[in-house]
This record gives C-alpha cells, structure tokens and sequence, in this order.
C-alpha cells in the first residue's frame, strides 16, 4: 500500500499525541504559510511566519526531537523573525512598498525558480514515497547516547565539530561585516559623562541650566531673550546657533524697564510691610 | 561509565516520574498553577506599592479589605469595567493580539517549574510539577522570546510614537539581555548535566548552585531584571521620555493583561532563580536538618519564600534605583555582562572536564598555559597597534577649528572641536556682552 502522509507522518507522532496532532499543526503551518502570501502589510506577513514556525516546531517536538523543536522557537522565531519586525518597524507603521520594479525580469526569473523548486521538491518527496527504507529510527538514535540532546551534542562536539564551527566562523563574519559597513568615524575622541562634568564645573559659568528663552519677557520666542528678576538680559538663554546667525532677537527697552519696575514695586512693597510689621511690633 | 554519563542516566531517571499523570489530574494541576499565579500576582503587586511606600515614607493602600490586601483585586474590577478605547491608526487585529501574546506565555513558562516533590493528590502519587522534559529550560527560554512578541507589537499596533519607541526599545533590550541570561544558564547545564528543572533541583541536594557558580547566579539576576522590562532598567516604559512606552495606547482588560504579564515574568524569573540557584523547592539548610522538610507539601513554602525573596529584591531595587541610559544600559550588557559570562563559561568548562577525566595532566596544563601566554600577547599587541592607529588617525585629520554657521549653505551646528565665533547681533539689539548690557539696562 502507498503510504498515504497519515501513516508517513512517523510513528513517533503516533506515540505522543497522535495524527491529531500532525494534523491540526500542518493545517497550521500550511495557513500560516498562505496567509504569511497574502497578507498585505510586512507585519502582518512576520506574524503568519511565526504562527507556521512554532506549529513546525510542535511537529519537532512530537517527532521526539524536542531539542530541535525549542531551538527551532529560540533562534527562528525569538531572534531572526524578531530582528525582521524591529526592522520593520524602523521602517515605519504607514510605509508601503514601491511597486516598480528595480531588477529587470525579476518576474519571469522568480516564476522560472518557481517553478525549478517546485519539481525539486515533487521529486524528493516521491523519491521518499518510493523507497521507504527507514535508515533507523529516531528513537534508536536518541537511545544511543542517552537522549536526543546527549545524542545531538555527540554529533555536534565530536562527528561535525568542524561544519559546525565553519558555520559559526561565517556567521560572525557576517556579523562583522555588517558592522563594518555602518560603522561610523569619530571626528574626535568620544567624551565620557564624568568628563563632560568635569569640564562644566572647570568653565567659568554657572554649571546649573541656563535660564530658559522667555522667561520674564513679554515674548517666549526662541530666539528672545530672557530677562532676569532685576530686569537684566540674559543673552545665554537664547541658544549659541541663533547668536552665531546674528538672529537674536532686539529686547524691547520699555520691556525691560517694566519688568525693573515691577520687581522693584515688589520690592519697595515688601520692605515697606517689613518696616510696617517692625512698627508695630515695637 | 564516567560521572558525567552517570549522572545523566540519573537524571533522564527522575523524568521518568513525568508524563503519567491521568488527565483530570493534569487538568487540576494546570488550573491550580493557573490559580496560584493570580493570587500570587494580586498579592505581588500589593507587596509592592506598600513595600515602596514604607521605602518612601508613605502608607500606601490600606483601605481595601485587610491592610488594603484586596485593593489589585478592586483595581482589576474597574480596569475591566472602562470604556475600550481603539487609537484611529491602530492595527486593529494586532492590537487587540499583543496583549493575549504577551499573557499567555507569562503563564506557560510555569508548566515546568518544580514546586515540590512527590505527594499524594487524590490518591494518586505525582510529582508537584504540571510536567518536566529534558529541554524544560530551553522551553522557557523559548517561551520567553514569545512573550517578547507582545510587547513589540503593542508598540507596533499602537499606530503612535512613543508606544513605537517603546517597542523599539524593548525588543532591542530583551534580546540582548537573553544572551546574557542564556550564557549565565550553561554554567548549571554544565554542572548538573541536565536541562530539566527537577534534574536540576536534585543536583543541588549537596551544595546550591548559586553559592557554587556565584558568577552565573550574579550575571542571572542582572539579565533577569534587564528582561523583565523592570527598574532600573525599565526603559521601554520609562515615563519620563515614552510617556508609559509600548502600553501608552492601551487601556481596560488589554492593559490588565500588560500589568499581569509582566508581574508573572516577574515571578517567573524569580522562580528560575530560585529553581537554578537556589536549591528550588529543597529547604534551606537549618531547616532540611529536620526529615520531613523536604517531604510531602511543605517545600512549597520553601519554593515561595525563596521566590519571594527574589520578589523583594525587584521592588528594592525599583524603591532604590535610578533609570539607566539606554546607551549605557546597552553597553553594559554588550560589552560587560556577555564577555564576562563567556569567559566565565570557558574556566568552567575547563574545570569540568578536568573534574570528569579525574586529573590534571600535563597536556591540559601545558595547554591552558599556552592559551593564557597567547591571550596575554594578543592583548598587549592590539592595545599597542589600537594606540598607534588612533595617533596615525587622528594626525592625518586634523579639525578645521574655524566654525562657519552657514557652511555648505545651511545652517550648521559647530563640530566637534569647533567653537562658537564672537557674537554678531543686529543694530536694534543692545550691544555688548551682558555685562556690559547689563550695566547700561542697570544704569539706564
């Protein structure tokens, strides 16, 4: 009898939850493969990514290769697809792709691929239907070495420890490279938080905040500068740019005189109370 | 057989407890962690707004029921009685998703946290753990990258920009600090040659693993802290710059569900901790003098107050800390917490393998000798190459000091090096520098 994929599905399936279970996760996956087609935003094709990776690897996991099946999770969908929604969202909420067409024929060579892969994998899966030859179960395999992680940690440190290193080698070159490529000069040495400390305090300034544009104006325009409480200007409140471009704007002499008087009235009020107060006191 | 190898066998031994339980018995142990979580979440947050306010001087709530126990309880009843609110440009599907994706996880990393050993439920013998396999931490891992996904994409979906930086912010922070916190896992992977949670907790019957590999433990509760989004590191939300960062938009039962998920992440690290390094439910040490310690239900108030002492620690720190920069926060995990945790990866594994072959020998220690001398000369010539490249550098670009405000025609800022040029103001303005302004304003 040809094997129909129920009983391809291994037995191992069988044993931990059943052709139940391979189906509702195919079914799964397979939705999420379409949907991840279909949908029209670049999050919304991520998210379908992800739903056909974890059901993948819950078939993993009831094929007793539960090490596969988490690390499938871990690094497919925690860091890879999680890197492609941060760009994603870099790019923007709103931002829609460009319908031109950048790469000449781009269409007839991704139909001719198409269809290249399509009969790649039609020959292999039928390949596998003719010759049902199993090499050795799974459970064998994990058996071997004690369980399916000491028996893949066998295989990784001792049989493909030089594939396995080669790949990690590539990996952190591309990693470099990448950095390289967006790394950016310094014009100068980087200043440090202490030694942007220390030199505010060596200036000969006062180190707090400078006073903010507007404060005690009639105007609260950037470029107008503030007047102190004794009606004095306060030129460091308007920013260096605007200064350099001679943009700062003229104080008004009836401005500045008002604001003289008014802190001056306050103050010839409260002496006066003072004084009242000490009166009547004696 | 090596001891490695033995204590492997053992421990795929103790899994065999697993898997057994008929399924009302599964079901009631899902539905009692689910409980217990609730509780313990209603109870945490309760902990901590008094614990800050007795840190702050304050009272905090008091009027809810007994010393104002039930107060999260009522704060849940009138999150879920608000009015729903949908932003306009929000991606209504993914909205209402993040929340469910970042909640269901928080709950399915307890599926495999011992919290006692065997006991006897309605006749019928189990371990107190919904169940365990051989990659029980790999699971959590995994489980914990999910949840990272609702968080990201409550910014994304928010349509609006500070939940957007937020995301930003917290996709970026917790996968860095997973490295760290997965590194700081291998040191106990090594040790007690297994990934399963109650493996672990029985290879710390002798000695804690939190007192043997204390560089992992320190490294784990920095890493567990920078990934439950909590202070001081809880710049994904940090109200001063993001307004509430990725939950800004949200509100009602979708908000409830943030507030839940991150206090059961925060429970959850707690509980690994506690589970890694901490002997989990095993008591401690003048307790376990008494034989029935460690029997029966009692280890779950040893598991507890363990967790709790953890729990203490994260509001502590919150009562106590400052929020970092993002720079320096990402610096420190980049290049302090996962270098350190590398190397210390390597002594351990060289301690190890010295430990299981059973003697020093002379290759290994003429090896490693060579691996010290050939470390040192690769320091000593790159600090000396990086020091001449600098100089080189820094010789063939020299700054151009003079600052011109409109260089290129457009408006410019000064570059590093440059200085602002003396003021130039229009004929209106009153000359002079402000001194001599102020003077004349003064004098006049």
């Amino acid at each position: 009898m040809t094997p129909t994929p129920i009983s391809a599905a291994p037995e191992a399936a069988v044993a931990m939850g059943g052709p139940f279970l391979f189906w509702v996760c195919a079914i799964i996956a397979v939705a999420g493969a379409v949907g991840m087609l279909v949908s029209r935003k670049a999050v919304h094709s991520a998210l379908f990514v992800v739903m056909t990776m974890i059901s993948i690897a819950v078939l993993y996991i009831s094929l007793n290769a539960p090490f596969l099946g988490m690390v499938q999770v871990i690094v497919y969908t925690g860091a890879i697809m999680m890197l492609f929604v941060f760009v994603m969202m870099i790019v923007g909420v709103d931002a829609s792709d460009s319908l031109v067409e950048t790469l000449k024929g781009q269409r007839w060579l991704a139909l001719g691929t198409a269809f290249a892969f399509a009969a790649l994998l039609i020959i292999a899966i039928s390949n596998g239907f003719g010759s049902i030859a199993p090499t050795g179960s799974i459970e064998a395999a994990n058996a071997q070495y004690g369980g399916n992680v000491q028996g893949l940690a066998h295989l990784i440190f001792t049989r493909y420890v030089v594939a396995f290193e080669v790949t990690s080698a590539l990996l952190i070159v591309a990693a470099l490279g990448a950095m390289m490529l967006t790394f950016r000069e310094r014009f100068a040495p980087k200043v440090s938080q202490e030694e942007m400390s220390i030199e505010r305090f060596k200036r000969d300034k006062h180190p707090g905040n400078l006073p903010g544009a507007g404060t005690y104006a009639r105007h609260n325009a950037v470029d107008t500068p503030a007047l102190l409480p004794d009606g004095s200007v306060a030129h460091e409140s308007v920013p260096n740019a605007l200064i350099d471009r001679g943009s700062e704007r003229a104080v008004n002499r009836a401005d500045v005189d008002e604001v003289r008087t008014i802190s001056e009235g306050f103050d010839y009020v409260d002496g006066d109370s003072v004084q009242l107060d000490e009166e009547e006191g004696q | 057989m090596n001891p490695v190898e033995q204590s492997m066998i053992e421990n795929e031994q103790t899994l065999t407890l697993f898997g057994h339980d008929p399924v009302w018995l599964s079901i009631i142990k899902v539905v009692g962690v689910f409980a217990l979580l609730v509780i313990l979440v209603l109870f945490t947050i309760w902990l901590e707004r008094r614990v800050v306010s007795w840190m702050q001087q304050r009272i905090g709530p008091n009027r809810v029921g007994p010393q104002g126990l039930l107060q999260s309880l009522m704060d849940g009843f009138k999150l879920a009685f608000k009015e729903e609110i949908f932003p306009t440009a929000a991606d209504k599907m993914v909205y209402i998703l993040a929340p469910i994706l970042s909640c269901v996880p928080a709950y399915m990393a307890w599926a495999v946290i011992p919290l006692g050993p065997e006991v006897s439920m309605f006749g019928v013998s189990t371990p107190l753990q919904v169940t365990d396999f051989p990659v029980a931490l790999l699971y959590m891992f995994a489980i914990a990258s999910m949840g990272i996904y609702g968080i990201v994409l409550a910014g994304w979906a928010s349509g609006s920009t500070y939940p957007l930086l937020g995301g930003l912010r917290s996709s970026a922070q917790m996968i860095s600090y997973e490295i760290a916190m997965g590194l700081s896992f291998v040191g106990v992977f090594l040790f007690a040659g297994t990934m399963s949670t109650s493996g672990i907790v029985n290879g710390q019957i002798d000695l804690w693993f939190g007192l043997m590999l204390i560089p992992s433990f320190v490294i784990y509760t920095i890493a567990m802290v920078g990934e439950t989004n909590r202070a001081p590191f809880d710049l994904p939300e940090a109200e001063s710059e993001l307004v509430g960062g990725f939950h800004t938009e949200y509100s009602t039962m979708k908000f409830a569900l943030f507030f839940l998920a991150e206090y059961i992440n925060m429970l959850t690290v707690s509980a690994i901790a506690t589970t890694l390094f901490l002997g989990g439910w095993r008591a401690p040490w003048p307790i376990s003098l008494w034989d029935g310690a460690n029997e029966g239900w009692f280890p779950i108030i040893w598991f507890l107050a363990k967790m709790f002492i953890f729990v203490f620690i994260f509001i502590w720190l919150r009562g106590t800390l400052p929020r970092y920069r993002y720079d320096q926060f990402m610096r420190f995990g980049w290049k302090v917490l996962i270098p350190a945790s590398i190397a210390w990866i390597l002594i351990l594994a060289v301690i190890r393998t010295l430990d299981v072959e059973g003697t020093w020998s002379h290759t290994a220690l003429i090896a490693i000798g060579c691996g010290v001398i050939f470390m040192l000369i690769l320091f000593f010539v790159r600090s000396r190459v990086g020091k001449k490249e600098r100089k080189k550098f820094v010789d063939e670009h020299p700054i151009e000091r003079d600052y011109k405000p409109f260089a290129g025609g457009h408006p410019v800022p000064p570059l590093p090096g440059q200085h602002h040029v003396p003021v130039t103001r229009k004929s209106n303005v009153i000359e002079g520098t402000t001194e001599e302004v102020n003077e004349e304003v003064r004098g006049g």
